[in-house]
């Protein structure tokens, strides 16, 4: 067994544990930690692929944002997660009867089907050779697949707009500064002259 | 023994029934079931990449690069969501969320 080979399964046997803790943990925090494990691992089993630039965005995107997200929002609300386990056990049967089904159906695809002979000249991004896995990436993300990188950056900008929107809530004794009306006020209408008589007041 | 494109095919297999399982089995707890989806999501990752790898092929990883994307705008937007309709209503519990049916 080589050194490779010991890393895939170990990886992937924490992997798929902490994926059963996820959902099967009594505290959500415990669950989002759990997550962060898969995620790590997950991270390792790219490397074992070759494939450094997905496993540190893994990292950097999934384990320091996502994840810490899922914390934030979890410490954040104050949720009786204790009634939220309830259906738990009520729901396990069918849960692991789809599940099973679905891994079954899963095992019989795999089981039928073998890989084809690979014709690499006929790929449409062969790897280069001599070249970093994140180099490579960056020669075709920012060539051949300019427009989906575009479109994956508007898809990035809307969430962004749409959490914002969706969270941003204005508290409604607070005065705030409109700008808009102050350049919209004339002298006229402001400022009052007043002819005072001598002697007499107002 | 080396580990083949089977091998990886039948872990993110694995990870896929694990987190569909999740969706059914945590069916009260909206924050479990967006960390299921995210664990579906890290599957199909799995797999694209392992094509990737095997048949000496780049696309899959781009792919699986603007799957995180979407992955990660998902999650932000459920999130927010969440945020919001725990200050309308005190509470997170998903079979409530019928009273908006019309």
């Amino acid at each position: 067994m080589t050194v490779a080979t010991f890393f895939f399964y170990l990886f992937s046997a924490v992997m798929i544990a902490s994926a059963f803790l996820v959902i099967t943990a009594r505290n959500p925090v415990h669950s989002v930690l759990f997550l962060i494990l898969a995620f790590v691992n997950a991270a390792g089993l790219f490397v074992l692929l070759g494939a450094e630039f997905l496993a540190m965005i893994l990292i950097v995107v999934y384990v320091g944002a996502v994840a810490v997200l899922f914390l934030f929002v979890v410490m954040m609300l104050d949720v009786d997660f204790a009634e939220l386990k309830q259906g738990f056990l009520q729901y396990l049967p069918i849960g692991a009867t789809i599940g099973g089904i679905v891994l079954v159906e899963l095992a019989f695809v795999l089981g039928s089907w073998t890989l084809g002979t690979v014709e690499t000249a006929h790929v449409p991004t062969p790897t280069p050779h001599g070249l970093s896995n994140t180099a490579a990436l960056g020669n075709v993300l920012y060539t051949q697949y300019f427009y989906p990188f575009e479109a994956a950056g508007l898809v990035l900008l809307t969430a962004m707009i749409g959490a914002i929107v969706l969270t941003l809530q204005h508290k409604v004794g607070v005065k705030r500064q409109s700008i808009a009306a102050q350049n919209a006020r004339s002298g006229k209408e402001t400022v009052e002259l007043k002819k005072v008589p001598s002697r007499a007041g107002l | 023994m080396s580990v083949g494109l089977g091998q990886y095919l039948v872990v993110a297999a694995i990870l896929f029934t694990v987190g569909f399982a999740g969706i059914i089995v945590n069916r009260k707890n909206i924050i479990v079931i967006l960390m299921s989806v995210e664990l579906i999501l890290l599957g199909a990752n799995i797999n694209l990449v392992a094509f990737s790898a095997f048949l000496h092929d780049l696309t899959g990883q781009v792919y699986a690069l603007f799957v995180l994307t979407v992955a990660a705008a998902e999650a932000a937007i459920g999130l927010a969501i969440l945020v919001a309709y725990f200050r309308k209503r005190g509470t997170i519990a998903v079979e409530d969320v019928n009273v908006m049916k019309g």
